[in-house]
């Protein structure tokens, strides 16, 4: 019996499976654009579009980095500058000159910002006078400059005082524009400062 | 080189070596204590006398002079090798001495043997030098005396080789202030040396201006000091690669080198005339007096004890007894007087000379009566003496700028920093008759030193 089953299912399977009639063809429609081709180019030109804005940020953004290094890099510069700047001195003085206060100020943040820094300062005279008492007047201007900073809080284990007198003048001459010159107290790192940290 | 059968001393040609020709310069020093026993023999001293520089009480010369005049003395020609040279060194250094007159004549007199003592009475010379340089290479000197009309002193010193070199002038040197030992009874300063500071480092000239030649290793080096025999300096040197400001001491007889600081900066070292003491100023704010023991392993002790003063530029007193140095203690440079321990100072310059305030750059004479020191008048450094007794000072220079006085070992002769000439240059002043000679020439100089009598060549 099982066989005539089979013969029906597959007489019946091969009914099934006749093909439906072919649909009549569609009504003719008017002609229509490509809608994937406008599709794809809107997506190209937003693509581009987004790509040349990537760009321009990206640009733009190595542009600020570019110009935030230069800033600080003179930043940095000037932070150096303000810690070599010289301070000078009246004749046979070594009080700090009301004008020579800011030069010595503005090494105060520089220092706080730089810890691990340490500084010389040397004590120089011009050539009037003994050389025996112009050793000893640079050595009263260095350590004049080290008090002046170790009273706003530079720890003066950070700085040590040396004097050359009247041995290393920094401009020669016998008047008072090379004489103003030479009296003068000089900074130099000792040690720190690689690289310089901007307050 | 010699000429001839000269004995050749092998020697070196090194600066300050010892070489050969110093240890046959070193015989010299025997060999004056033979003179000396020459001379005893000879009459012309009624005592024995130290190969030193002090006149011994009772030594009576074989001449007649005037203490207090200038006896003129002749040289004779003189023959062998470098015949030329040695005149005029002799000629040069008696000249210096300011207390002969050199009489030179152009005669052909023998040059051993008799002498016309009337012609030379005639030219007023007391004593009549006659010197040869030996074919045996040995400079010989004979010392007549004029009125006695016979030889006094006899000299024979072998000459190192080369001629001309340092050594070899040095003991024609040696034969010069034997010559006015001879005559004035004061051994002479022609066998002494001048330190100075030139161009970053210690240079040394001989009595005359010749034989100028550097100090090796004074690099950035300030105020060279001796001491008293002449075998040490010591200077202080500038803050460089080599370390901080210090004090240094060089021991030249045994090569070695030591170094002490007390603060930042430290200036102006100066030996106790017994060695045993070295004073020197230091400071890192201000200026005080330290002494330490050279050589010695304890750290400087303070001698001065006021704060926030400028004490600087000490001088030991020839008994070493006391410091003259200079104090800012007034507010203005002084030169003041201290005991060696540091007690009993005492203003030596008062404010009632001179118009600008400031005194300093103190140096005794080596009989202990005078301090000559540097005083700002009309705007410029003048060299005065002080006397130590009654502080009655007198000015000795008045052209240019002048500064920074040493003293001989005669007494009488200081060398000391002039502008006179336009720039920094070392001259040497005879401070009895004023007159007054140029040491240095060239680039400017600083911080002269006068050596003690050096007999054998000693570094530097």
């Amino acid at each position: 019996m099982r066989l005539t089953r089979l013969i029906m299912l597959a007489a019946v399977v091969a009914a099934c499976s006749k093909k439906p009639p072919p649909a009549p063809p569609p009504a003719p429609e008017p002609p229509r654009i490509n809608q994937d081709s406008i599709d794809a180019a809107r997506r190209a030109a937003e693509d581009a579009a987004r790509r040349q804005r990537e760009a321009a940020a990206a640009a733009a953004a190595e542009e600020a980095r570019r110009a935030e290094a230069a800033r600080l890099e003179a930043a940095r510069a000037d932070a150096r500058r303000k810690l070599d700047a010289a301070v000078y001195f009246d004749l046979d003085m070594d009080e700090i000159r009301a004008d020579q206060a800011a030069t010595l100020d503005a090494k105060v943040p520089i220092l706080n910002a730089n810890t691990d820094v340490r500084i010389r300062i040397s004590g120089h005279t011009d050539e009037r006078g003994s050389d025996e008492y112009n050793l000893a007047l640079g050595q009263r201007r260095a350590a004049s400059v080290r008090r002046y900073l170790a009273a706003r809080g530079i720890s003066e284990a950070r700085m040590d005082v040396e004097s050359f007198g009247e041995q290393r003048p920094a401009m020669q001459g016998s008047d008072e524009s090379a004489w103003s010159r030479n009296r003068r107290a000089e900074f130099t790192l000792t040690a720190g400062g690689n690289p310089l940290r901007v307050p | 080189m010699n000429a001839g059968g000269f004995t050749r001393c092998q020697t070196r040609e090194t600066e300050f070596g010892q070489s050969a020709g110093t240890r046959a310069a070193a015989r010299s020093v025997h060999w004056f204590g033979a003179v000396l026993a020459l001379a005893i023999v000879t009459g012309a001293f009624a005592a024995p006398v130290r190969a030193q520089d002090s006149v011994p009480a009772g030594v009576r010369l074989g001449m007649r002079y005037d203490p207090s005049g200038k006896p003129g003395v002749a040289l004779t020609r003189v023959v062998g090798d470098n015949a030329d040279s040695v005149r005029a060194i002799l000629i040069r250094d008696l000249d210096f001495s300011d207390r002969i007159t050199v009489i030179a004549p152009d005669s052909a007199e023998p040059t051993t043997g008799g002498l016309n003592y009337d012609l030379y009475s005639k030219m007023n010379a007391v004593a009549v030098v006659q010197a040869a340089v030996t074919p045996a290479g040995g400079l010989h000197v004979s010392v007549h005396d004029v009125a006695g009309k016979r030889v006094t002193t006899v000299m024979d010193i072998p000459l190192p080789v080369p001629a001309l070199s340092p050594e070899w002038r040095n003991v024609v040197h040696v034969a010069a202030d034997s010559v006015e030992w001879a005559v004035r009874g004061q051994r002479g300063i022609s066998s002494t040396r001048v330190l100075f500071v030139r161009g970053n480092q210690i240079w040394s000239v001989d009595s005359d201006g010749e034989g100028l030649r550097p100090v090796p290793g004074t690099t950035d080096a300030l105020s060279p000091a001796w001491n008293a025999n002449g075998t040490m300096i010591a200077y202080n040197v500038l803050p460089g690669d080599d370390g901080p400001s210090r004090i240094i001491v060089r021991d030249f007889a045994t090569g070695r080198s030591w170094s002490t600081r007390a603060a930042a900066t430290n200036q102006n070292p100066a030996f106790s005339p017994d060695g045993n003491q070295l004073v020197f100023a230091a400071g890192s704010d201000g200026m005080e007096l330290y002494t330490v023991v050279p050589f010695g392993s304890d750290p400087p002790r303070r001698l001065t004890v006021r704060r926030s003063t400028m004490n600087m530029s000490p001088a030991f007193s020839p008994d070493g007894r006391k410091i003259a140095f200079t104090s800012g203690i007034l507010g203005h440079p002084e030169v003041y007087i201290v005991d060696a321990d540091g007690s009993n100072p005492d203003l030596l310059t008062s404010s009632g000379f001179g118009d600008q305030l400031y005194r300093s750059n103190p140096s005794w004479s080596p009989d202990g009566r005078l301090v000559a020191f540097q005083s700002r008048i009309n705007g410029a450094f003048q060299m005065f003496t002080i006397s130590v007794r009654d502080k009655s000072a007198r000015q000795l220079t008045s052209e240019g700028e002048n500064e920074d006085p040493s003293w001989a070992p005669d007494g009488r002769h200081v060398v000391f920093v002039s502008t006179r000439t336009g720039s920094k240059q070392l001259w040497v002043m005879d401070i009895e008759s004023a007159r007054a000679r140029q040491l240095t020439r060239g680039a400017r100089v600083q911080n002269p030193a006068w050596s003690p009598r050096l007999d054998v060549p000693r570094q530097p």
